[in-house]
């Protein structure tokens, strides 16, 4: 990993502090991404992600902390001179402009040749999946695609930084799945680096190597996507990724619905089990989602997969949740 | 009846009260007078409207109303243009206050403020208009291009900047292409009153500069030459038609939807030097433009000859001996805001019903036929109340009901233009949520869009209290002589010889501008956020 090495490469930022009057949006926050590396900041609405995006781009000053490129301080760099692109989460597409006014817009201000601004736009429609759409106007375009003019106009000046607001924010759930691949394709077709912020984990795991949870205007945990996503390094972070967080079964650790086993007989009393009863369950495509009580008062998340029984539990029943081996992780 | 059916008789029933209203009090007299000029034996005489064309000297009168409307509009936009920036995306403290008192000049009377021009030393001339037209107009621009510069989505311009472009390159490509509409617009209302410019020409101009409208008034009153007046009255309001037109069709194209957004997203302190150099420069336009002519009034009402004090505000209670006011000026106090509070009743339900009618229909014909009143002028309105309106159930003459439909005549389209917006940019996905809640067409009028408009409603009567008071040309032909209004009386006042009468006027003066501040700050008070386009 490039930040692991020491050098200065890439986006670095330190001690970041953002305060809007007295309301602190961020404050001690530390990042860095390498070239080629793609980090998503995950949180959710209102714990200061476009903020941070913002800071980074230079739109929004920070109050305190620095912001470096490969070394360079930006504190004096105004956002046009950054190199970096930043894709809006509701697109921000000029509307006195059609789509290749749209895409050409960033080559021009390069004050580029038109005939290479004109090839260069051809070719950034033609990667994601919009060729001969460069006359249309963009108030005739769907959802989907203003987002691909938005990602193509961003992308079409070659920034070194290439930021994502909610890069799939309000697309319906198929549009996603295709864009995700689409967008991994994009980002690893270049030694490019990418940061990218979002309130879906899903979107976050599947787009990132590394991923940082950020709440509250702090970082929670800053991560490969993996660990994260198996060692929640907090209670908010392991809330926030779907896990129960309890003490049902002595000390307080983070086990996922999936952790968990339900018997509705009585099961042999011991350190990994807890008497239970259900409260109530949903239908999830491939399992049920029980939610049980502990006579503690707690409530947990269960998943019941056993195809053997056409029915789950109904509410009210007693039953048992044993914990699998290995599935609780300790929280500090 | 099919519900869409009694929904559509709604709309024209709504729309029937303001047609109606305008045209009785509008269409009708300047028709009568336009007759009265143009066919007095009953045939159509086109002599008079050849004249205009071909008599040099009235040739010349047309080409300096346009001239000095044109020039008037560029000094206005060169200086205000920055001042709708500074007031729409600066935070600054005071801000509101600035933003209040930069729409005072906008309603006082022209009277007034020739006179303050005068009291500071300016002198009759080209120049002395073009200040006066500025003054009064500023606010015009700061409020139709600072509102669309607020409704800019800031994204855009930010998009443009992470694409490389600088400051500059933004403002051109990205900020001016989204405002121009706006810009036109509000240039357009400016030429239009600055074109039908009556006070500021007469006072100010001196006796060789004379426009379409004081022509209309010395052709009139001097000569009666009514043939001619008519003539003249008929191209003036072809022009002005002809600018609404312009007006209507740049709206349309400005007509955006605005999403709500943090003030924060929109607005921001100075931060670097040349934002600071930029507030620091408009306010001190503001002030030398807009705030010293109208404290040089105030400074003058509290330096009477006997010393400073309120002397002369004291004085306003007793009838001189020799005055020429039938009352102590002080009554018309009470006067004014009693007529302004009427004018602006008749002005919200009326111009409420015209916009919401307009908001349910898709064109703007109504809109139009309502802003006509904006560009009349106020002689030909005045003398057409006098002949129109003196016989059978229309025989108002004396009555004091005319003040108040005269001054809601003047707000109406203000009004319009305040309310209109506002109902036209209410979701119809909120109407169609309260009628699938079970609301009624009629719950949903009373449930939805009054208690949106209800506020909008508030602040455009406010600023039609502020216009009625203010309101100078039309009422003081129809003003009651026993019952004139503060700018009647004001003009009387200056009427008169002597110091005392002048320090009276100016007494009468800093009472009316207070009154105006107060209806204006109350009425912005009222349209937080995102409220029509004037």
């Amino acid at each position: 990993m490039a930040a692991a090495t020491g050098a200065a490469t890439g986006l670095e930022v330190r001690d970041l502090e953002v305060r809007y009057g007295g309301a602190v949006a961020l404050a001690g926050i530390d990042l860095r991404v390498g070239p080629g590396e793609v980090v998503a900041v995950l949180g959710p609405s209102g714990s200061g992600k476009s903020t941070l995006l913002r800071a980074v781009a230079g739109l929004e000053p920070p109050t305190a902390g620095t912001v470096t490129w490969a070394g360079e301080d930006l504190r004096r760099v105004p956002p046009h001179l950054r190199r970096f692109g930043l894709m809006f989460q509701d697109h921000a597409l000029f509307p006195h402009r059609d789509v290749a006014g749209n895409v050409a817009f960033g080559l021009r201000v390069q004050g580029l040749p038109s005939a290479e601004v004109r090839a260069r736009t051809e070719a950034g429609l033609a990667a994601v999946g919009l060729a001969g759409f460069g006359a249309r106007s963009v108030r005739e375009l769907s959802g989907g695609e203003q987002q691909r003019v938005a990602l193509a106009r961003a992308l079409a000046p070659e920034p070194r930084l290439l930021m994502l607001d909610e890069p799939l924010g309000a697309l319906d759930r198929a549009l996603r799945e295709h864009l995700v691949d689409e967008l991994r394709a994009l980002f690893a077709r270049r030694e490019r680096a990418v940061l990218l912020v979002t309130h879906d984990h899903e979107e976050a795991f599947a787009l990132a190597d590394r991923v940082v949870v950020l709440h509250a205007g702090r970082v929670e945990q800053d991560d490969d996507a993996s660990t994260v996503w198996s060692r929640p390094a907090s209670a908010f972070v392991a809330r926030f990724l779907g896990y129960n967080v309890t003490t049902a079964f002595g000390t307080r650790v983070a086990v996922r619905p999936d952790g968990l086993v339900w018997s509705a007989a009585p099961g042999p009393a011991g350190p990994d089990t807890v008497a239970v009863t259900v409260a109530d369950r949903t239908f999830r495509r491939d399992h049920f989602r029980l939610r049980v009580a502990t006579a503690a008062g707690e409530t947990l998340d269960v998943a019941v997969r056993d195809a053997g029984s056409p029915a789950a539990p109904t509410p009210g029943t007693p039953g048992t949740l044993t914990l699998v081996p290995g599935a609780a992780v300790a929280l500090t | 009846m099919t519900p869409t059916v009694r929904a559509r008789l709604g709309t024209v029933l709504a729309a029937a009260v303001p047609v109606v209203f305008v045209a009785v009090l509008f269409g009708y007299p300047v028709a009568a007078i336009v007759g009265r000029g143009l066919a007095p034996e009953g045939t159509l005489d086109p002599e008079p409207l050849r004249r205009v064309f071909t008599d040099p000297a009235l040739r010349g009168v047309v080409w300096f109303t346009v001239w000095q409307a044109a020039l008037s509009t560029l000094c206005t936009l060169v200086l205000a243009l920055p001042g709708a920036y500074v007031l729409a995306r600066l935070r600054f403290p005071g801000r509101s206050l600035v933003r209040a008192l930069v729409t005072v000049p906008f309603v006082l009377p022209t009277v007034l403020v020739a006179n303050a021009f005068l009291a500071l030393g300016v002198s009759r001339s080209l120049g002395a208009i073009l200040l006066a037209h500025v003054f009064f107009n500023y606010a015009v621009v700061v409020r139709v291009v600072g509102t669309r510069w607020r409704n800019l989505d800031p994204h855009e311009a930010e998009a443009a900047r992470m694409l490389g472009a600088s400051r500059w390159r933004v403002a051109r490509e990205v900020t001016a292409p989204a405002l121009r509409p706006a810009v036109v617009a509000a240039a357009t209302i400016t030429f239009l009153f600055c074109f039908t410019s009556f006070g500021v020409v007469l006072f100010l101009g001196g006796p060789t500069r004379t426009t379409l409208e004081t022509e209309i008034h010395r052709q009139t009153t001097r000569f009666l030459d009514l043939p001619l007046a008519a003539a003249l009255s008929v191209v003036q309001l072809a022009a002005v038609l002809a600018l609404l037109w312009l007006v209507g069709r740049s709206e349309r194209r400005a007509a955006t939807p605005a999403r709500l957004r943090a003030a924060r997203e929109i607005e921001h302190a100075p931060r670097t030097p040349g934002a600071w150099v930029l507030l620091t420069a408009n306010l001190l336009v503001m002030t030398a433009l807009l705030l010293v002519p109208m404290a040089v009034l105030v400074v003058r009402s509290l330096t009477p000859p006997s010393g400073f004090g309120l002397d002369a505000y004291r004085a306003l209670g007793d009838l001189r001996r020799g005055s020429t006011l039938f009352v102590p000026p002080l009554e018309a106090v009470g006067t004014s805001v009693r007529y302004a509070l009427a004018a602006a009743t008749i002005a919200v339900v009326v111009g409420g019903l015209a916009a919401w009618a307009g908001a349910r229909s898709r064109s703007r014909w109504l809109d139009g036929v309502l802003a006509v009143p904006l560009g009349v002028s106020a002689v030909t309105l005045g003398f057409g109340f006098l002949i129109a309106l003196d016989e059978g159930p229309l025989d108002l003459r004396g009555s004091a009901a005319l003040v108040p439909l005269a001054q809601a005549l003047v707000a109406l389209p203000f009004v319009v233009l305040l309310v209109g917006p506002v109902l036209r940019s209410i979701d119809p996905r909120l109407r169609e949520a309260a009628a699938m809640l079970g609301a009624s067409p009629g719950a949903v009028r009373r449930r939805i869009d009054l208690p949106i408009a209800a506020r909008a409603l508030f602040a455009a009567g406010a600023f039609a209290v502020a216009i009625s008071l203010g309101e100078f040309g039309a009422t003081t032909f129809v003003a009651r002589p026993d019952a004139p209004t503060l700018p009647v009386v004001i003009a009387r006042l200056l009427g008169q010889p002597g110091e005392a009468a002048f320090h009276a006027a100016m007494a009468a003066s800093g009472i009316l501008m207070v009154l105006v501040v107060v209806a204006v700050v109350v009425g912005d008070r009222a349209r937080v956020g995102r409220f029509g386009d004037f």
